[in-house]
């Protein structure tokens, strides 16, 4: 079924009998050529990319719980492409460029938002760094542009141009940022793939891969085994655990990162900010309400809740930036499981087990790479060869000391 | 209307208030949302999708309707509850969400179309063109977004934050909560009870059933009263628990100075406590819920138990005649309890064809609410007796229950999930709670006032018994304790839309319609029709939506399951979160020693972290900094300057293995520095990249003092415990962090060792035989004042480091300045120092980022292979030796008076502007004075090997394009004579 | 969350900076053989499990242990707290 104006209408008229679900609930088949686990956004993204792009039909996806219950559920729907280095850029502005052809490509409309993402600079030693970013996104084909302070106070009025601790001297604009609505994505690539044949097989939890002689011949389930000519692993905050099923460890932790929503507001935050000189982001969703998060709490865990110290953190980088925001109240906050790698970077690569792939690390900055990723993992899936953005996300690249360390912070993924 | 007797309200006092621009009186003890109904005010709000007209829905927290936008100017406070404020005299209050105005509303034009804004429309359609989405439909559904407004003035009103520990936490001083306490306070324990109500009491007040012979609002005053008297128990009325967290810390939000016009002098609005408990009680009562009917949103149809709250609390009626609706019998005591007051209860409308009769109404048994009418406010609703035949009853108000949800919120933070308990059709909190958590009384669903308090007691007694203490059972006062009876019943068949969540416009039809579309787990019902995520989190609304869905899916309400409820319990002002860190005090200011001397000399400041540092020291006739800075670095070559440098960390190793220890923690020899010597040390982290420089002086034998830069102090530190405490715990090797002890100045210049002299106590030799580059000790100054000194220097003139006890670093500043007047000495601040260590081509900040290695600074060497130290192994991966690696080089301009941007990328001359012909960029830039040029430090691909070589800098992002040439990164006295002089 | 922490009793975690697993006390020996290797796996590779976690946590805003905390990272429950150096010790490692 098509999607658009013309059909709401000729249902609207009719009884809005002619819907019909999303995606279909089948029961496994015995065998698939390829099959994802995890049904995320980068999961179903791939299942999609496979059927739609791949010319592969017997593609099963299997969630343990519902599909879009984890990151691609809970996060601040940031999509933007604004790195630094020749590893991450490309495959960043790929995945932007998905972004904005994405809802005609699925006929479904995600709310892909480009309103801007800010970067706020407070220190000449941060312009110095986000000036070399800039050039390098420039360098890099990608959109980005310096603006000064009064430029910003015209767009963002709200924030503190007065009394701040740290003042504002500047930022950098990426025009082509901005939000998308993340349910959506998830539901929208899930009819995508299901339209082209691909099974999503719900409440249906991996509890252990069938190896043999170093081959991976499929994947035990909840509901059974199913046979699979690859598996391909996509799980974000449980990569290890369920790596570790095949006998893998991974250069990654899991912790936990909390967002937060404010109460629905008439419109204030044009586009998304980021603070740059503590640990708050912030943009506005259509519905009013303010959605926003900070740093990891910092401690491993696979809890999706964190703790307090962290919310007053968030609240006071949210006051510092936006003192009008003291009478603005907190109404949700939520918490998910990343998968914080070594370098900060993810990893999209063949494991030492034949037939069984991952894609995984994504840090929290999975959502907006979310059709990237399921691109460039469908592609290593289908053809054995990375995609050529991706190419630097080698699992052995921190045995080869060829490290994608945006940050600089080195080998502690919580500081990523 | 305001009912002739009953309340409690303090009808002898007038306070006058404003809504909407009217004026309008109540009393003390009134609620914003009982003082309007009590005027005669049923309309208050408009919903959020459809812009319906929304009078009040509850009493308390969970009200989904009645938002206003409250107080003016820098305190308007939008989406505020009105049933949860306590009225003031002065109060002001606007609606939200309706243009032009709350009666007449352009936006209700939406209702028409509701047919085709179904739930999750926007999926299907907008999406062409696809330009389309940002210029045109997404800014007219920005427009009408959100509700209330925020303002754009700073919140004029302080936040306060504070610990509190106790043995026991209750949570709600409703009956089981006020009983928990007594037990557990009459026992000594120490006990905080808080409640989110200005009246403690919860539901004792809002009924009229007798405790111990008296009315239940007396019982709860008389309880609280003995409460206030122990010492060892804390009363906290205003006060939300918001928040169950980790190990016993709840979350909760003290409404300090909400009930006042302004807040006292000195008092904070509201205070974030932290609350630290050894056990915590849940005593948070039960929410009702409605039953869906057609237009079953319309003002003047509530919660009958909020119906009741009002006749009873507040002695308010919305109306004279009003019927009941109900399934349990719980109704009819909404109904008594009406009656009793004087209100017309037009019937009883009672789904259970076996309902009992109730004295002084008709009860309609098996009867249902079908439809309701009235543009602004209810007018009558339409009745289906169980025969089948219609009847309309003319009423301004009718109240619904549905029955009664125990309050779960705090139960389910820690990820507690539910228990369906069929007895009262709800769901129950799980036993897997939160350690250290119980739960007690209607919250637990027991909802008779008996089991209230006798659940209470007995929970307060396990609570005290885990801890070690007894307490005895209390003599429970003699109360009701009548069986709940209720036949589950959601909502009315029909083919209108009825409401499920108010505030989002999410109706029945919208569960079918995503029932229909396969969105049946319970989150993807709550993520496409939006239900339960409005701003009361769906307190009254999830239910009867999971019902609905798992009649459609003809699955059990336990199996369909519920949705996660997570904090905040009601929403939380972030300026409470934020408490005093926002504005200037968002974060520490950390001050040098000299931070008033340099204040007094006029000196600009700059943000180095925490720290402000004196960037430069304008004088009289200086229009621009460069002026400033070129003087600075020129005097300072010439003869001599001083800069406070106290912020680079300092740390005291000490020790028989200290040296042992260093030559671990640097990856260059450290073992055999002689004592009294310096030397430069690399520090690299495990995985071989640089972490941080800095200098090793060894004092004595055992004894070194390492400096760190100033960004990493912290952090080295902390690294160096971990290698001490956790990788070779039995080296002889003590650690103290000494960055703000002691006050350090750099003296830098061909005149500095005569100034220096005038300081240094007598009998040491300062030649540079006596007293070489890269020499320190321990000595006095002035007089016998302890003092550390360092021949090292960052700006390659002869210079040296003075340290002194930070107390004496405004002394020594002064006494610098003043012996050093002689020889004109200058201050300077950070960005002299920064143009002299880029003219020299010492690694700072821009190239110590965190990326580089020893290699790409030009110090491989530096990197022994004939110790282990931290990182040296992982430096040796081929990804890091690779060839055609980045090198550190000098870069000059073709123009010597073109600024090369830090920031810019470096690229073959004539290469286009593509990331494959990136070959580095710049990383720092200074305008220096000495050599009259432009100069930078930049990486660039195979550098060394590059000197001589133009290059084409660009930073397109700063529209600035140039040529520069390669040079050695030392571009001052590169054989370093000056520093050795 | 709170940690007991051996020598003051309970701190809240806000005092504390949190490093990893505690495994990275086993730091390999840089002159060995092999050094390469078991230094990728000593610094890179994680066990990250979903139950109990043995990790290190340094009292930055008190005393300056590093602790090891055994913490379960699916309820955050403590479990036990040790010294680091202690630890370390019980690992063989010395000077």
């Amino acid at each position: 079924m098509r999607y658009s104006g013309f059909r709401i209408l000729k249902e609207a008229l009719t009884g809005h009998k002619g819907w019909r679900p999303v995606w279909r609930s089948p029961e496994p088949k015995p065998q698939y050529d390829i099959v994802i686990v995890g049904g995320g956004g980068h999961g179903l993204a791939t299942a999609y990319y496979l059927a739609s792009k791949f010319g592969q039909a017997r593609v099963a996806v299997i969630e343990k719980g519902w599909i879009g219950g984890g990151n691609v559920g809970r996060n601040t729907t940031i999509i933007r492409s604004n790195y630094l280095l020749d590893g991450n850029e490309p495959f960043y502005e790929f995945s932007l460029k998905l972004w904005e052809g994405l809802e005609q490509d699925l006929n479904y409309n995600a709310m892909v938002s480009q309103r801007g993402i800010l970067n706020l600079i407070h220190t000449d030693a941060q312009r110095d760094a986000y000036t070399r970013r800039g050039n390098a996104m420039l360098l890099q084909g990608a959109d980005e542009q310096y603006l000064s302070t009064d430029q910003i106070r015209r767009e963002y009025p709200v924030l503190n141009f007065n009394d701040a601790r740290f003042p504002l001297k500047g930022g950098l604009a990426q025009r082509r940022g901005g939000t998308v609505r993340h349910d959506a994505v998830a539901w929208g690539y899930a009819r995508g793939a299901d339209l082209r044949g691909v099974d999503i097989i719900q409440n249906c939890e991996v509890t252990g891969f069938r190896i043999e002689n170093g081959i991976c011949r499929g994947v035990e389930t909840s509901r059974g085994f199913i046979g699979a000519g690859k598996v391909g692993v996509a799980v974000a905050g449980s990569s290890s655990r369920v790596m570790a099923q095949a006998g893998l460890r991974l250069p990654i932790e899991s912790h936990v990162l909390q967002a937060f929503v404010s109460e629905g507001l008439k419109p204030v935050m044009p586009g998304v900010i980021t603070f740059g000189a503590g640990h708050f982001y912030c943009s506005q969703s259509d519905k009013g309400g303010l959605v926003f998060g900070g740093d990891l709490d910092g401690y491993n865990s696979y809890a999706q809740r964190g703790n307090l110290p962290v919310v007053e953190d968030v609240a006071e980088g949210a006051m510092a930036l936006i003192p009008g925001l003291g009478r603005v109240r907190l109404l949700r906050m939520w918490a998910g499981v990343m998968d914080m790698s070594m370098d900060g970077s993810p990893i999209i690569d063949r494991t030492p087990v034949e037939g069984l792939y991952f894609n995984g690390g994504w840090c929290y900055g999975g959502f907006k790479a979310t059709p990237a990723s399921g691109w460039c993992f469908a592609h290593l899936l289908a053809t054995d060869t990375p995609h050529p953005t991706a190419t630097a996300y080698r699992l052995d690249r921190f045995r080869k000391g060829l490290m994608i360390d945006e940050k600089g912070m080195g080998a502690q993924p919580n500081l990523h | 209307m305001r009912l002739q007797q009953g309340g409690q309200i303090d009808r002898g006092q007038k306070i006058s208030f404003r809504f909407d621009g009217q004026y309008y009186k109540g009393h003390p003890g009134d609620t914003l949302a009982s003082a309007l109904l009590a005027n005669g005010v049923r309309l208050m709000g408009r919903s959020f999708k459809y812009h319906r007209p929304r009078g009040v829905l509850a009493a308390g927290s969970e009200e989904p309707n009645a938002l206003v936008e409250l107080r003016t100017g820098g305190r308007q406070e939008p989406n505020t509850r009105a049933t949860m404020v306590e009225l003031f005299d002065g109060l002001q209050a606007m609606p939200q969400n309706a243009w032009p105005s709350l009666r007449f509303d352009a936006l209700a034009i939406n209702d028409r179309f509701s047919n085709f804004l179904t739930a999750g429309f926007y999926y299907k359609t907008f999406m062409w063109p696809a330009a389309f989405w940002e210029k045109l439909y997404e800014p007219i559904i920005r427009r009408a977004a959100g509700l209330g407004s925020i303002t754009t003035q700073p919140d004029p009103d302080a936040y306060d934050k504070g610990y509190l520990h106790c043995d026991l936490l209750v949570i709600g001083a409703g009956p089981s909560g006020l009983m928990a306490a007594l037990t557990a306070g009459r026992a000594g324990a120490r006990v905080i009870l808080a409640d989110e109500d200005f009246r403690m009491g919860g539901r004792l007040n809002a009924d009229r059933q007798s405790i111990a012979d008296m009315a239940g609002a007396d019982w709860a005053a008389q309880a609280v009263a003995e409460l206030a008297q122990m010492p060892h128990v804390r009363l906290m009325p205003r006060c939300t628990v918001f928040g169950a967290f980790d190990h016993g810390i709840y979350g909760a939000v003290e409404r300090v100075s909400d009930h006042l016009l302004t807040p006292q002098p000195g008092k904070p609005r509201q205070t974030l406590w932290r609350i630290y408990s050894k056990r915590a009680l849940v005593c948070a009562g039960a929410i009702e819920r409605p039953i869906a009917f057609a237009n079953n949103d319309r003002p003047g149809i509530m919660l009958a138990g909020a119906l009741r709250a009002y006749a009873n609390r507040w002695a308010v009626s919305p109306a004279q005649d009003v019927a009941i609706f109900t399934n349990n019998d719980d109704g009819h005591r909404t109904a008594a309890d009406l009656m009793a007051l004087g209100v017309h209860v037009a019937a009883v409308i009672d789904t259970r064809p076996d309902a009992p009769p109730l004295a002084g109404t008709a009860v309609l048994a098996g009867a249902q609410v079908t439809d309701s009418a009235g543009r602004l406010g209810v007018r009558a609703v339409t009745v289906r007796l169980a025969n089948g035949q219609s009847r309309k009853l003319a009423v301004g108000a009718l109240g619904v229950t549905g029955g009664w949800n125990p309050n779960l919120g705090l139960t389910c933070h820690q990820r507690g999930r539910p228990v369906w308990e069929e007895g009262i059709a709800a769901f129950i909190p799980g036993a897997a709670l939160a350690p250290g958590m119980a739960v007690a009384g209607a919250a637990m669903g027991h909802f008779s006032t008996h089991a209230a308090l006798a659940t209470g007691a007995e929970a307060a007694r396990a609570a005290l018994a885990d801890l070690g203490h007894s307490a005895p059972a209390p003599d429970l006062p003699r109360t009701e304790d009548a069986p709940t009876r209720i036949t589950p019943f959601w909502h009315v068949a029909g083919t209108q839309r009825a409401w499920l969540d108010f505030q989002n416009d999410v109706t029945i039809k919208d569960v079918k319609l995503a029932h229909q579309e396969g969105f049946e787990a319970v989150e993807h019902l709550k993520r496409y029709t939006t239900l339960g995520m409005a701003t009361d989190q769906g307190k009254t609304a999830n239910l009867g939506g999971l019902a609905v869905m798992a009649e459609l899916t003809g699955q059990s309400i336990a199996q369909t399951g519920t949705t996660m409820f997570r904090p905040p319990y009601t929403p939380v002002a972030l300026g409470a979160l934020a408490g005093r860190s926002s504005g200037r005090d968002f974060r520490p200011t950390r001050l040098t020693p000299s931070h008033h001397w340099a204040r007094e000399q006029g000196a600009v400041f700059v943000e180095a972290g925490l720290w402000l540092r004196a960037q430069y020291y304008p004088r009289a006739g200086e229009s621009h900094w460069r002026e400033s800075v070129d003087r600075e670095v020129l005097a300072t070559r010439a003869s001599v300057g001083v800069c406070d440098v106290t912020t680079l960390g300092k740390v005291d190793v000490q020790g028989r293995d200290a040296a042992e220890f260093l030559n671990r923690i640097y990856c260059n020899g450290m073992a055999k520095l002689a004592v009294g010597r310096v030397r430069y040390g690399l520090m690299l982290r495990e995985d071989g990249i640089v972490f941080d420089d800095g200098t090793a002086a060894r004092l004595a034998e055992d004894h070194f003092v390492v400096t760190t830069t100033t960004a990493n102090a912290v952090a080295v530190f902390r690294h160096m415990e971990f290698a001490r405490q956790c990788l070779w715990p039995d080296l002889d090797v003590q650690l103290i962090s000494t960055t703000e002890a002691w006050a350090q100045f750099a003296l830098a210049g061909p005149k500095s060792r005569a100034v220096l002299e005038r300081l240094v106590d007598g009998g040491v030799d300062l030649s540079n035989a006596g007293f070489p580059f890269m020499a320190c000790a321990e000595l006095t100054i002035c007089n016998g004042c302890r003092a550390r000194l360092f021949r090292i220097s960052f700006s390659g003139e002869l210079a040296y480091e003075l340290a002194v006890p930070a107390r004496y670093g405004d002394a020594l500043i002064r006494k610098i300045m003043e012996v050093g007047a002689e020889y004109d000495i200058t201050p300077y601040g950070t960005e002299a120092l920064g143009v002299m260590r880029i003219e020299k081509g010492h690694a700072a900040g821009g190239e110590l980022n965190g990326t580089t290695t020893a290699r790409n600074l030009g110090l491989g060497r530096m990197v022994s292979t004939a110790k282990d130290s931290i990182g040296a192994v992982l430096s040796r991966r081929e990804g890091l030796v690779a060839p055609e690696g980045l090198e550190l080089v000098g870069l000059r301009p073709a123009n010597p008076q073109s600024q090369i941007p830090a920031g810019a990328h470096l690229l073959a001359q004539g290469a286009a502007l593509v990331a494959a012909n990136d070959l580095g960029h710049v990383t720092a830039s200074c305008y220096s004075p000495n050599l009259g040029s432009y100069i930078a430090l930049g990486f660039v691909k195979n550098g060394a090997a590059r000197m001589g070589e133009t290059l084409r800098a660009a930073s397109p992002l700063t529209g600035v394009d140039l040529e520069v040439q390669i040079t050695s990164p030392h571009f001052y006295d590169p054989e370093g004579e000056r520093l050795r002089a | 969350m709170i940690i007991p922490h051996p020598l003051l009793g309970p701190c809240d975690a806000q005092e504390f900076t949190y490093l990893g697993d505690a495994s990275l006390i086993a730091r390999p020996d840089g002159m060995a053989e092999g050094a390469a290797d078991a230094f990728y796996d000593y610094l890179y590779l994680r066990d990250n499990p979903a139950g109990l976690h043995r990790e290190l946590w340094y009292h930055e805003q008190g005393d300056r242990s590093w602790l090891v905390v055994t913490r379960n990272t699916l309820t955050h429950e403590i479990v036990t707290v040790e010294l680091a150096r202690d630890v370390a010790r019980a690992e063989g490692r010395g000077r």
